[in-house]
């Protein structure tokens, strides 16, 4: 298994790649509904498609396609898998 | 549980506004939103409903009565919610329901399309109540998209009787049916698999639950209760103090103290 | 007291557990979550296999065209051009069988009163004011409901709704809202009172307020008809026959979509002023499509919608219509008590274009939109009921010989997109919100927007003459 070090954020993801979630910076609600979706560190997640303007981003995790606004996408921090080999 | 069935719809009908009859059998329907638990609960009770508000809250309250094996069953729909951790108003009425009310039976709807996100939910009413049905919904979709669940050892992790359903179809809804008399009964014995935490949280709740024992009467789940605590959630600690200031039990318990 | 004791010990038990969390040496919230989920994927690991399916790919293929830049926005457009345009078309036969059968029923009616020998009053109030709204406003309301609100449900039960509020999010958050407003206005094209109360599904307060204030912003079923009526008569009226029925679909949806700015304007407004903040988060599941269930539809629909809102209607129209016939019946001096209220409010209709009777019937409408053409119609002609206009040609003289020009109808359709809320919508915010203050404020803005907006442009056109 392939693994990039470089942490980035959710929000730079291009459509198509794959990642694992590092942690969240979020805070308040939104961090606890995000968590509770099952977006916990250790996660993988993949970008699927942005909105016709660009924004929001939906994202599939745990079979579920599920849509982020950028700047909350931003605060989570994800590491790039290399090769697509493990799938979401 | 040590509370008569008197005491049992005094408390339904003050604290949730739910009249429950003489001898009905109270059941709490729970799950995420969009996993068809309306539909369950319109093909359960079909047009004997009676919808309002929970007390006090701007959020929907659905109750269905229905007959079966001559037995009469009251079912009440919760919120829809992906939790129990209440960090929303629908997500405390759910977790004040299952944890205060002691439902007779739960059963929590998951969408078989998304097990994770749903099984989520259900270890977390595992910890409230032992007394819980698992229906696994939407099996028709998850058919389409060709996600193979061995139904027979998910109730062997489970610990509790699992009824694969595709409510829109009409298809698993008497077998839950039939699940439901016998865990009402007592014929089926459940035994929901606890969630094992990570040795740090295993940790913190040894400390707590002496504290917490001397605090509840037995009917609460002391484990669950203290990690709540422990979780610093404030809305569980409210509801948590109007219980015990009204619980006749307790008072009683306290007062010959 | 003894009940004292337990809120102590709780609290001793809670300041023991702040002791143990704050010794924790990261989140215990966190912990607890993401201890849940490796639990759960000890379990999905023993009892899922997943196989290679063409069920994801059919999903992406159809969210590729109804997301895409190039599609996405063009098709939402259409799909409610066809909404509207099978609602209006589908409604025209049943509306007009339903109209002759209630009035044909209406003369039975009066006939049995006479054979009781009932007082004339009697009759007047139960069979010309109350029957006889009660008839127009089925006919009119029910056929138009019955295909829309299927439409609707076929549409949220698809999948697709989700997929527009992810669309059009963008642009709630440029004025600083929430893109789930999107599906709170698709129910308030139902019925705005809905409408508000599925403004529930927004999270952050300060969003949802701004969606229940800017709800009455889109029209709901209860205008529909008067803006149908309106706009076929001079929109699409102005047509020749198969083109007309497409113009008046476009017409509305040009108005539909003047609604739509107007929330924008009003959400954006509002975020810089009394309800500021910036825009939160927005966390959205767009679940896989599935084709919906047609029995099911069909059910929800009718029963849980049509059915409901009918039925609220039909409660408020039956005072209402025997309120205006006692109006109508009741003379002070050569005018009926409409005519005398008409006259009165003209001076303030005219300065928006519009004229007391038009006034008149928006404000007797605050019962609910649907009676606001019958009033209109039954001042007009003041015969103290109200006329069953099966043709619109006589409906157009009607209104033409009453003054009414191109700016008159214009202006009816703008006031009838802005203005207050019914009383229904009103009693639901103020349910929803618990405060009058926002209340005053839902019924402040649709009114001042109608008004501003009526205001300009009849001043705009008198003063270059185009009337």
């Amino acid at each position: 298994m392939k693994k990039t070090q470089r942490i980035d954020p959710l929000a730079d993801l291009a459509p198509g790649s794959v990642c694992r979630i590092v942690s969240l910076e979020l805070s308040g609600l939104l961090r606890r509904r995000i968590l509770d979706l099952g977006i916990v560190p250790g996660t993988l997640i993949r970008c699927i498609r942005r909105g016709p303007s660009g924004d929001p981003t939906a994202y599939l995790v745990r079979e579920t396609l599920i849509a982020l606004r950028s700047e909350d996408a931003a605060q989570i921090s994800v590491r790039t898998l290399l090769n697509g080999e493990e799938c979401v | 549980m040590n509370l008569t069935a008197e005491q049992k719809r005094v408390l339904w009908e003050d604290r949730f506004g739910i009249s429950l009859a003489d001898g009905q059998i109270g059941i709490a329907l729970a799950g995420n939103p969009n996993v068809g638990k309306s539909t369950i609960f319109n093909a359960l009770t079909g047009l004997h409903q009676h919808t309002g508000n929970w007390p006090g809250k701007t959020v929907d309250n659905a109750q269905g009565a229905f007959l079966y094996e001559q037995k009469s069953f009251l079912l009440v729909d919760l919120p829809g919610t992906y939790s129990l951790l209440a960090h929303t108003v629908e997500e405390q009425i759910a977790r004040d329901f299952l944890c205060f009310a002691y439902p007779d039976v739960t059963i929590v709807v998951l969408d078989a399309t998304c097990l994770e996100r749903n099984l989520n939910l259900a270890l977390q009413v595992f910890e409230i109540t032992p007394k819980v049905i698992v229906c696994l919904n939407l099996m028709d979709e998850a058919e389409k998209k060709r996600l193979m669940i061995d139904v027979p050892s998910l109730e062997r992790e489970l610990g509790v009787p699992v009824v694969a359903t595709a409510a829109r179809q009409g298809v698993g809804l008497t077998e839950l049916k039939q699940k439901i008399v016998q865990v009402a009964s007592g014929s089926l014995q459940t035994n929901p698999r606890q969630i094992v935490y990570s040795s740090e949280v295993e940790k913190a709740v040894k400390q707590l639950l002496p504290l917490v024992g001397s605090l509840a009467n037995n009917t609460l789940p002391l484990r669950w209760l203290a990690l709540r605590l422990l979780d610093g959630d404030r809305s569980f600690l409210e509801s948590l103090s109007s219980y015990l200031g009204v619980d006749p039990c307790w008072e009683g318990l306290r007062c010959a103290q | 007291m003894c009940a004292m004791t337990s809120p102590r010990s709780l609290s001793e038990v809670w300041s023991e557990a702040e002791v143990v969390r704050k010794s924790f040496p990261h989140s215990f919230s966190d912990q607890i979550v993401t201890d849940i989920y490796g639990n759960v994927e000890q379990i999905t690991k023993q009892v899922l296999s997943k196989k290679e399916s063409k069920r994801y790919i059919f999903d992406q293929r159809v969210d590729d065209v109804v997301t895409s830049k190039w599609f996405g926005y063009p098709l939402m457009l259409l799909l409610l051009v066809i909404v509207f345009w099978l609602t209006m078309t589908g409604a025209n036969l049943p509306s007009r069988l339903l109209s002759s059968g209630l009035f044909a029923f209406q003369d039975q009616l009066t006939l049995w009163f006479q054979w009781i020998g009932a007082p004339a009053w009697v009759h007047g109030i139960l069979v010309l004011g109350v029957y006889r709204t009660l008839a127009w406003v089925i006919a009119v309301m029910l056929p138009p409901m019955a295909i829309f609100f299927p439409l609707f449900t076929l549409l949220e039960d698809s999948g697709y709704l989700p997929r527009i509020a992810f669309n059009l999010d963008h642009i709630f958050k440029r004025s600083k809202a929430c893109g789930k407003q999107s599906l709170t206005m698709c129910m308030g094209f139902g019925c705005n009172a809905a409408g508000v109360t599925s403004c529930r599904i927004i999270d952050s307060p300060r969003e949802r307020l701004i969606a229940i204030l800017t709800n009455n912003f889109v029209p709901c079923n209860g205008r529909f008809p008067t803006l149908i009526v309106i706009s076929s008569i001079f929109i699409g009226g102005a047509f020749a026959a198969p083109y007309s029925g497409l113009v008046n679909a476009l017409a509305i949806t040009g108005l539909i979509l003047l609604g739509i700015g107007a929330t924008l304007l009003v959400s954006w407004l509002l975020s810089l002023t009394i309800l500021k903040g910036e825009p939160s988060s927005l966390v959205l599941e767009l679940p896989s499509y599935r084709r919906p269930q047609i029995g099911a539809v069909i059910y929800r629909s009718i029963i849980d919608r049509t059915l409901f809102v009918l039925r609220r209607a039909i409660i408020i129209t039956a005072p209402a219509g025997a309120l205006i016939w006692v109006l109508g019946n009741i003379h002070m001096g050569q005018e009926s008590m409409i005519a005398y209220l008409a006259h009165y409010l003209n001076p303030f209709g005219q300065l928006f274009g519009l004229d007391g009777f038009i006034v008149m019937a928006f404000i007797l409408g605050i019962a609910a939109n649907e009676i606001v053409l019958p009033i209109l119609l039954m001042s007009y002609l003041s015969t103290g009921y109200l006329q069953d206009f099966a043709s619109l040609d006589a409906l157009r003289t009607v209104l033409v010989s009453n003054g009414w020009t191109w700016l008159t109808a214009i202006n009816v359709l703008l006031f009838t997109l802005f203005h207050w809320p019914c009383s229904t919508t009103l009693l639901t915010t103020n349910k929803e919100t618990g405060s009058k203050k926002w209340v005053l404020l839902s019924f402040a803005l649709p009114t001042l927007t109608g008004l501003t907006v009526c205001f300009l442009l009849t001043q705009g056109a008198r003063f270059l003459g185009l009337v």
